[in-house]
C-alpha cells in the first residue's frame, strides 16, 4: 500500500509506540518503490533499541542511514554530527526518526525553522505514531495530550496520525481492529488525518474499515 | 488489568507508586533515567514526592530520613551512582529501616559505559557499604517480573526492616514488553514501634540511629540483625527451575541473561541434550537449596553472566565442590548470544559443533 506522504517525513510519538519499527518498514517500502531514501536516526534520548540497529538491513537495500556518531556506543552523548539542513536540501526522500515523547521532540525545535520552510512548500509531513496499548496513551484523549506536547516543544505542526497499536510479540488481530475507533476519535479530536493503521505481517490482517492498512515486518529484535 | 506495553524502567516506576511508594529521591544516570523521569511526572499527581537531589550522596541520605519515618521510599541509579550511595545504604542497614534501592546496571568499573551489565553482583550481594550487613537482592528477568518484584521488595523491606535492592540491568530497563499490574494491595506493616513520625506528646521518642557508644551494644544489635538475616535466608530464597528434573547439565543465570540462556537451553533440548536452567530470583539470600536440588543429577554446571564471573562464586559455594562448575560470560556492555551459550552447552555435553 502506498501512503500519501510527502518527500520529507518527520516521525514522532510516545516512546514505545513503534516509531522506529514503522520508520524502518516505511524506508524499506519506499526503497522498493525505487525512491532514493535517507533515514535519520534523530533519537537523542534513547540509549539503545534504535534505528541505527538496522544499519545492515538498510545498506542491503541501498538506504542511507545517518545516525549520531555515538548511537549504540558505550557513551551517552546527545549530539549529532551531520547537517540535517543539507540532507533536507538534497531533494530526495528523507525520513527523520525522532526520539520519544516531548523529551525526544525537543531536539527538533533546533531545526524547526528550516523544517517548517519545507512544510510551507508542501514537501514535509510530520506524523505521530500512536499505540493505544501503550501505558498513558490508552485513549484518544490521553494520546492527544502527548501530541500537543510534541507540537509545543518541537515548534512544528503535525500533519497526520499513524495508528500503530501493538503489544509487542503479543499483538493480535482483534486488538488492532478494536483500536481503529479510538484512532478515528483521535483524528477527530486533533483534526489530523488518520493515514493508516498498521499490523505486523506475522498475524492475520485485521479489518480496518475505511482506514488504510499497512502491514509491517517486525524489525526491532531482542537479544534472545 | 488489560496488558499494556511498557519500558522496563517506567513499569518499575509505576509499580513502585502502586506499591505505596510515597517518596523518591534520586539523581539521573543512563540507563536508569526513564525511571526518575516517569516519577517526576507522576509522583506530584499521585500524592507523592519526587526530588532530584544535588548528588547521589544527598539522595541516599534523604532516603534514610524518609525511611526513618516509616514512609515507603525508593531511590534508583545505575552502577557508578550506586557506588556513591553505598555509604548511605550502610547507614540505612545500620539504622534498621526499610528502603528500596534500584540498580539498573551498566558496564564498569569506573565510568564504564551505558550498555547493559551484571558486573555489580558482588557489590550488591557482598559489599554494598561498610560493616556487617546484608541487603535483600531481587533479580527480575522480564518487565512483568520487574513489576511483581518491586511490590515484593517494599513488603520484604517492611517485614524485616532491611534495605532491599532490585538488581535490574540496562537491557531490562530499556526493553519494552507487555505487562499487567495486579490490583494494588499494599500490605500493611505495623511500624508504630520504631517509626520516628511524631510522638504527638503521647509516647517516648523513637530514635533512628546507627551509632552505638558501647562496643557490646553494637555487637548485640548486629547479632540481633543477623538472627533476622537467618530468618530471611530460611524463608525468602527464591528461584525458577526450568527443565532441571532430568538435566545432565544445569545452566545457572539470572536477570536478562536468563532469557538468553533459556533460548539456548530450548535449542539444546531440541537437539536432544538434557540441559536445564536454574534462575535465582533472590541473589541474597542465594537460593542454595533450590540450586542443589536442581543439580542433584547433573554432571556439569555452567554459570552464564554479563560479567567476568561473580555469581559463579556463590554457585560453587552452594554446591560445595560436589559438581564441576564452569563459567561463560561477556562483559563491558556486551550481551552473550544464545548461539554462544548453546556452544558452551554442546562443549560440556562432550560434543563438537
Amino acid at each position: 500500500m502506498k501512503l500519501p506522504l510527502k518527500r520529507i517525513v518527520v516521525v514522532t510519538g510516545h516512546y514505545g509506540s513503534g516509531k522506529t519499527n514503522f520508520t524502518a518498514a516505511l524506508a524499506l517500502q519506499l526503497a522498493r518503490e525505487g525512491k532514493k531514501v535517507t533515514v535519520v536516526d534523530f533519537d537523542l534520548v534513547n540509549p539503545y533499541f534504535r534505528t541505527a540497529d538496522f544499519a545492515e538491513a538498510f545498506a542491503e537495500k541501498g538506504i542511507t542511514l545517518r545516525a549520531p556518531d555515538f548511537a549504540n556506543t558505550n557513551v551517552d552523548i546527545p549530539s549529532i554530527q551531520f547537517d540535517l539542513g543539507g540532507l533536507a536540501a538534497e531533494g530526495e526522500t528523507l525520513l527523520i526518526d525522532v526520539g520519544g515523547d516531548d523529551d525526544g521532540a525537543v531536539a527538533l525545535g533546533r531545526y524547526s525553522h528550516m523544517l517548517n520552510s519545507y512544510a510551507e512548500t508542501g514537501e514535509l509531513d510530520m506524523i505521530a505514531v500512536v499505540s493505544f496499548r501503550r501505558y498513558l496513551t490508552r485513549t484518544a484523549e490521553e494520546a492527544q495530550t502527548y501530541l500537543q506536547s510534541i507540537e509545543r516543544v518541537s515548534r512544528m505542526k503535525l500533519t497526520g496520525i499513524v495508528n500503530n497499536t501493538n503489544l509487542g510479540a503479543e499483538t493480535t488481530t482483534e486488538m488492532i481492529e478494536q483500536s481503529v475507533a479510538e484512532a478515528q476519535k483521535l483524528s477527530q479530536l486533533t483534526d489530523l488525518p488518520l493515514i493508516c493503521t498498521t499490523a505486523p505481517e506475522t498475524i492475520s490482517p485485521p479489518q480496518t474499515g475505511i482506514c488504510p492498512l499497512m502491514t509491517l515486518p517486525v524489525m526491532v529484535k531482542l537479544p534472545w | 488489568m488489560e496488558k499494556v506495553l511498557m519500558k522496563g524502567n517506567e513499569a518499575l516506576a509505576e509499580a513502585a507508586i502502586r506499591a505505596g511508594c510515597k517518596c523518591f529521591f534520586g539523581y539521573p544516570i543512563t540507563p536508569q533515567t526513564e525511571l526518575s523521569e516517569y516519577l517526576s511526572k507522576q509522583m506530584p499527581k499521585r500524592g507523592g514526592v519526587f526530588l532530584q537531589a544535588e548528588s547521589e550522596v544527598a539522595a541516599i541520605n534523604m532516603v534514610l530520613g524518609a525511611a526513618a519515618t516509616g514512609t515507603r521510599v525508593m531511590t534508583s541509579s545505575s552502577s557508578p551512582g550506586v557506588s556513591l550511595k553505598s555509604e548511605g545504604i550502610s547507614y540505612i542497614a545500620g539504622s534498621d529501616v526499610p528502603a528500596v534501592i534500584i540498580n539498573v546496571q551498566r558496564g564498569g568499573p569506573g565510568l564504564g559505559g551505558i550498555q547493559p551489565s551484571q558486573a555489580d553482583y558482588w557489590q550488591a550481594t557482598k559489599g554494598l557499604g561498610h560493616g556487617d550487613f546484608h541487603l535483600i537482592v531481587l533479580a527480575p528477568s522480564s518487565v512483568q517480573e520487574v513489576v511483581d518484584l518491586v511490590s515484593k521488595a517494599f513488603d520484604l523491606g517492611d517485614k524485616y526492616r532491611v534495605p532491599v535492592m532490585l538488581l535490574s540491568d540496562g537491557l531490562l530497563g530499556q526493553m519494552m514488553e507487555p505487562v499487567s499490574f495486579p490490583e494494588a494491595t499494599e500490605s500493611k506493616f505495623d511500624k508504630s514501634g520504631w517509626a520516628a513520625n511524631g510522638t504527638k506528646m503521647e509516647r517516648e521518642h523513637h530514635i533512628v540511629n546507627s551509632l552505638y557508644i558501647e562496643a557490646n551494644d553494637l555487637e548485640d544489635i548486629v547479632k540481633e540483625r543477623y538472627a533476622r538475616y537467618a530468618a530471611i535466608e530460611e524463608a525468602e530464597s527464591d528461584a525458577e527451575s526450568y527443565l532441571t528434573e532430568d538435566a545432565d547439565i544445569v545452566v545457572v543465570a539470572y536477570g536478562a541473561t536468563a532469557r538468553v540462556v533459556k533460548s539456548a537451553v530450548n535449542k539444546a533440548r531440541a537437539e536432544g541434550i538434557k540441559v536445564g536452567m536454574l534462575r535465582p530470583i533472590t541473589l541474597w539470600p542465594f537460593p542454595k537449596k533450590q540450586l542443589c536440588a536442581a543439580c542433584e543429577n547433573a554432571k556439569a554446571v555452567l554459570t552464564v553472566e554479563m560479567s567476568m564471573g561473580q555469581m559463579v562464586d556463590d554457585v560453587k559455594l552452594a554446591l560445595e565442590c560436589k559438581k564441576p562448575v564452569s563459567f561463560f560470560g561477556r562483559t563491558g556492555g556486551v550481551i552473550p548470544t544464545p548461539a554462544e551459550v548453546y556452544a558452551e552447552i554442546v562443549k560440556l555435553n562432550g560434543g563438537a559443533l
